[in-house]
């Protein structure tokens, strides 16, 4: 198959060519330790901190509150446990997060409940957004931490983030978000949102993967996460990931220029792909369509199971992803789609297609051309697509 | 997690895909909720399995299992499409990924369902037969 279509930027992206080029030195002529004192090292400082400063601008916080980590996760890790050991001295035993958070989160939550905290999961609605008033209601005496994730990865709804920020503002609750699916889509500034603590990672946004930022607000001062050197403030050990970490500072500085023309032309290509995906017999749009991440498709086609349309449109050089089950390895299908209300049977035959500025209107075509075929020929073996029909018929 | 090449040649192929309209025996096994429904249709002819078709709903390894089944037993007497075990479709298929290996006893279970079927459309009961049949042994789920 010569055509490859790359529609699954949700799950990592291309590294970009300039991207590429800010490392290089990096990795090869500048190889100094920050923390060494002469020129070569003086020099690695030297760009860990610029990419500090991209990141800050980018932000609208301060360089001191920027942490560079090694994925998103690390840095969801940090936050939560970090607050919650923090807060723990002080008698709280209390956080509050969403149904539909990604992993890092919910097994950390799950995590901390082994070690006696209480966790409130908010329902999404249908629609898959958190309702700022919920939260509200949901803060107690004893709560330490609400974290909400910016968008959301598999069905890309993006969530009211200012209201719920303001909401632990006034009730003096730290407040961290997941911004790694949002950042580079979504024009997201920290202090007039509110946002005490926000995860990222570089390989969403075309920086290499193993490079993430932790922002903490200055004054939280959470607890070191990795005891050692004294690399990011004391509070993140470990010689600096210089190449990694001038790769990201540029990848935000990019994701941040002309953001709202990019944007357009994604959601031109997008809205396509879902008018032309819903007009497939007895398929559904997973997710807010209006409060949405400008890439983001996920489609439930009835009948049909994900990972064997993954299969076949990556047969004709599709590469997507599914919330099916069998993609996971376990027989539950995606929590997101369960948390939405879907039943077991419909979240099974999900499909997400998360595409970006470098693809093509002639993508788009491709894919509705391939898609309808494919999901026709998996229909046509499908005993649950025949009891559909005959139930319609009835 | 990686698919042999013959899973993947079943996947893109299968081979008696379809349905029977005379079919003197169907077994439907699986569930919706799990992601995974086979349904063998089998047409029996002096003691021997003359033709079967299938539909599938299910993954890359349920509709590979599914196919490689049917090739199995057609043509076979109904005592050896009894003895079809999920280890033989596995080594057929070359291996499945340890995650997927609930699909070939699928596989196996539909076989057996739709022979089953047969023999009470002859007024015999199965049991004794073809065994007792669960429905899927890898899920909690039920119907």
């Amino acid at each position: 198959m010569e055509r490859q279509i790359y529609a699954d930027n949700a799950a990592t992206t291309q590294m970009s060519q300039r991207v590429l080029e800010a490392m290089l030195p990096h990795l090869m002529g500048e190889y100094g330790n920050p923390s060494s004192i002469y020129g070569l090292g003086r020099s690695a400082r030297m760009a860990v901190e610029t990419a500090r400063e991209q990141a800050a601008a980018v932000l609208g916080c301060l360089p001191g509150e920027i942490y560079f980590t090694s994925c998103g996760s690390e840095s969801d890790n940090w936050a939560i446990k970090g607050v919650a050991e923090k807060m723990a001295e002080k008698g709280k035993k209390h956080i509050i997060t969403s149904a539909f958070e990604h992993h890092a989160v919910l097994h950390t939550c799950k995590h901390l409940e082994k070690l006696g905290w209480q966790v409130t999961y908010l329902p999404v609605g249908s629609e898959g957004i958190v309702n700022p008033a919920d939260v509200e209601s949901a803060i107690r005496e004893d709560t330490a931490l609400v974290t909400i994730m910016y968008a959301n990865n598999e069905i890309g709804t993006v969530q009211p983030i200012p209201e719920i920020g303001a909401v632990c503002k006034a009730h003096g609750v730290y407040f961290h978000t997941d911004a790694v699916q949002a950042v580079g889509h979504v024009a997201i500034n920290v202090k007039e949102q509110n946002i005490d603590l926000l995860s990222l990672s570089g390989h969403k946004i075309h920086a290499p993967k193993g490079v993430g930022i932790l922002y903490m607000k200055n004054g939280i001062g959470l607890p070191n996460f990795i005891d050692g050197g004294g690399q990011e403030r004391n509070k993140r050990a470990g010689t600096e990931n210089v190449a990694s970490i001038v790769g990201l500072g540029k990848a935000l500085e990019e994701a941040n220029f002309q953001m709202g023309p990019r944007n357009s032309r994604v959601l031109a290509m997008r809205d396509k792909l879902i008018d032309g995906l819903l007009a497939i017999p007895r398929t559904r749009l997973n997710g807010s369509r209006e409060h949405r991440l400008p890439g983001n498709v996920n489609i439930s086609f009835e009948g049909v199971e994900g990972e064997s349309l993954l299969l076949m449109l990556d047969l004709k050089g599709i590469c997507a992803s599914s919330g099916s089950a069998c993609t996971s390895g376990s027989l539950d299908p995606s929590h997101v789609l369960l948390a939405l209300g879907l039943p077991h049977e419909i979240a099974h035959g999900s499909l997400r297609l998360s595409i970006n500025e470098w693809n093509t209107p002639e993508d788009i075509d491709y894919i509705l051309q391939v898609v309808p075929e494919i999901i026709t020929k998996l229909r046509a073996m499908s005993p649950l697509w025949e009891r559909i029909c005959k139930e319609e018929a009835n | 997690m990686l698919y042999s090449e013959k899973v993947m040649d079943h996947f893109s192929n299968p081979r008696n895909v379809g349905e029977i309209a005379d079919a003197d025996g169907v077994g439907e096994v699986g569930n919706a909720q799990c992601g995974d429904i086979m349904k063998m249709y089998l047409k029996i002819k002096d003691g021997a399995i003359e033709d079967v078709k299938f539909k599938t709903f299910g993954c890359g390894a349920a509709i590979a299992t599914s196919s490689v089944a049917t090739e199995l037993i057609k043509g076979k007497s109904i005592d050896d499409a009894l003895k079809l075990t999920n280890k033989a479709v596995v080594e057929t298929l070359e291996g499945l990924p340890p995650q997927k290996l609930h699909c070939s006893v699928l596989a196996e279970q539909a076989i057996k369902a739709a022979l089953a079927d047969y023999y009470r459309r002859q007024g015999i009961d199965p049991t004794p037969i073809v065994g007792e049949l669960s429905d899927c042994e890898a899920c909690g789920h039920g119907e």
